[in-house]
């Protein structure tokens, strides 16, 4: 009788990969109308200074998607993100002055070179965990930051950095033809982050997914199964650092001249309390996140208020989702919500008082 | 058939194993001692997690301590921990198959070789898309048993299995561990505090104290010695 009921089930899952079940199917639809109404709704109804926001937010939800990675999937914090990120931008702002090489091409140069710089980052993980790699992965970003300092972001120069102090008109870094406008180019940078979205979502629902649960659970059961936990940890990194460097080519793209006080070492606990609150167990945490980040300081700047005050509300958040709400806003919210619709339907549905047996 | 010689770890100024000497030829054999006595520690040197300061491990012939811990697994040394470790988010099949999946056997063979495992275990009642986080504590033993026996294990190594179940399940364990060496043809190695599952499982037995080996042979015998009495199962 179990050896039926086992079977059955797993030819369920046979027919299931082969056809989406409803809700799967639900799923996909409101996904993609979704997307199509970012897509082509965003870019009609936003005026350009949110357009150019929402551009910021396609490029930090990479950010946020690869930080969540690390963190929500294989357990290991990183502190040190935004210079992986600035890493990311830097290497494709110098492609872009130096060669003709289309965007994609770039982007991806951008992604595999970063992605080097990141395993190196990534190798004090295989020796430490939790706080201590934490503060390796920061006092890089630190380190990161001073190289930065020193050498600038490429402007059009020459030689090896690409940085003339004494330009006095710096070019623009050139976006792909097909998306020069501020809406094409959002559209571009929103299709980038889905592939990169793909792609991790690629990983997780296959071995190495598997693979990294295991290491965050328990890593002797990992090794007890067979699992080269230096391996998907490098990994781990190298997924992580490759899907930032492009979204730093993205970056470039989008705000066209690159400073590097726009990377502060401060940024990347930043980036991490959003990544957080968002929810690092899901993919639509990252979009959260991303949306903390970026859209919600463009916001207050146009209400006037100083964005300083999200430090508050960032910390707040935090403790907020670390005590009651471990996956997070992305998880926590549906929920709640849910759980709001089930509380007015029975209070709308349910008999007048006295009246119940 | 396991072959040990010498075998001696040390934890900084702590001896776990003390020259230890130790062969086992085949079926179920029980490991018992003490706490402290260095039965986990044998255990974690055959899994890789730990290295020993002197020693040699033949297992079929093959020196283990010359290969790499993930490689071992994925030879055949598989095991289970004192605390369960099924991993909760996945589900039972996936727990399973996350084990077997570095074999190079086709697709087709390896879902079969899991299903069997997980039908072995008696676990063929739960769904196996199930997440391990909804299942009993019992259920989440069979399911580390599921990962230790599934594909062509040569060595399973059970730590406690039946810590913390109550009598039925535990005596539904006692069932299933009887059967893996005939199941899997594996030298199954059973580390216990409970002599009665130690009793229905094992023909032969071990006994540690202090690191080293004070006994062993057929486990009633082993169990009537006087230095195993005095030294771990008391004076009734």
């Amino acid at each position: 009788m179990g050896a039926d009921l086992s079977l059955r089930n797993t030819a369920d899952r046979q027919t299931s990969r082969r056809r989406p079940a409803r809700p799967q199917l639900i799923r996909i639809v409101t996904i993609t109308a979704l997307l199509l109404f970012v897509l082509f709704g965003f870019p009609q109804l936003l005026s350009l200074y949110y357009i150019d926001t929402m551009t910021q937010v396609a490029v930090y939800s990479m950010v946020t998607l690869a930080l969540g990675v690390l963190v929500g999937r294989v357990g290991l914090v990183s502190l040190g993100q935004i210079a992986v990120l600035a890493i990311g931008a830097w290497v494709a702002a110098r492609l872009l002055f130096a060669t003709t090489q289309p965007y994609p091409v770039i982007l991806l140069e951008a992604g595999l070179i970063t992605m080097v710089a990141g395993v190196l980052i990534g190798l004090p993980a295989l020796r430490l965990r939790g706080l201590y790699l934490a503060l390796i992965t920061l006092m890089f970003a630190g380190a990161i930051t001073v190289v930065l300092a020193t050498l600038n972001f490429p402007n059009g120069g020459h030689g090896f950095t690409g940085y003339n102090g004494s330009l006095v008109h710096i070019p623009p870094i050139r976006r792909p033809s097909i998306a020069s406008s501020d809406p094409a180019y959002f559209r571009y940078a929103v299709i980038v982050a889905i592939l990169m979205f793909a792609l991790v979502l690629a990983h997780t629902k296959t071995k190495p997914g598997r693979a990294w649960a295991a290491i965050r659970q328990s890593e002797p059961a990992a090794l007890a199964a067979g699992i080269n936990t230096t391996l998907y940890k490098l990994w781990a990194f190298a997924l992580a650092s490759f899907i930032t460097g492009v979204a730093g080519g993205v970056l470039a793209g989008a705000v066209h001249y690159l400073y590097s006080i726009g990377f502060p070492t401060q940024d990347s606990i930043t980036l991490l309390a959003v990544t957080l609150m968002g929810g690092v167990y899901s993919m639509w945490g990252a979009v959260v996140a991303a949306l903390l980040y970026q859209f919600l300081p463009a916001l207050l700047n146009n209400w006037g208020v100083s964005a300083d005050w999200l430090t508050i509300l960032f910390g707040l958040g935090v403790l907020q989702v670390l005590t009651t709400a471990p996956a997070g806003l992305a998880d926590q919210v549906p929920k709640d919500l849910a759980r709001l619709g089930r509380l007015l339907s029975r209070r709308f549905r349910s008999p007048e008082p006295g009246k119940t047996t | 058939m396991i072959e040990v010689t010498g075998l001696t770890v040390r934890y900084g100024g702590v001896t776990s194993l003390d020259n230890m000497n130790l062969t086992f030829e085949q079926g179920t054999c029980g490991l018992i001692g003490p706490n402290g006595a260095g039965k986990t520690t044998f255990f974690n040197v055959l899994s890789g997690f730990v290295r020993p300061a002197a020693g040699t491990v033949h297992a079929f012939g093959v020196d283990l301590l010359s290969m790499a811990h993930f490689r071992r697994a994925r030879w055949g040394v598989r095991r289970t921990f004192q605390t369960e470790q099924a991993i909760e988010e996945l589900s039972v099949f996936d727990n399973v198959a996350m084990v077997h999946e570095h074999s190079k056997l086709g697709a087709a063979t390896r879902r079969k070789d899991v299903l069997d495992a997980i039908e072995f275990t008696g676990l063929g009642a739960v769904a196996p898309d199930a997440k391990v986080r909804m299942l009993t504590a019992g259920q989440r033993r069979l399911v580390e048993v599921a990962r230790a026996v599934v594909g062509r294990p040569r060595l399973v190594l059970l730590d406690e299995p039946a810590a913390g179940l109550p009598d039925e399940e535990s005596s539904r364990l006692a069932d299933v561990i009887r059967g893996i060496p005939e199941h899997t043809g594996a030298l199954t190695i059973l580390v216990d505090h409970d002599m009665s599952l130690v009793s229905a499982c094992c023909a032969t037995t071990a006994v540690l104290d202090f690191g080293a080996l004070i006994a062993s042979g057929p486990t009633a015998a082993v169990l009537r010695d006087d230095a195993v009495i005095r030294a771990y199962l008391g004076v009734a």
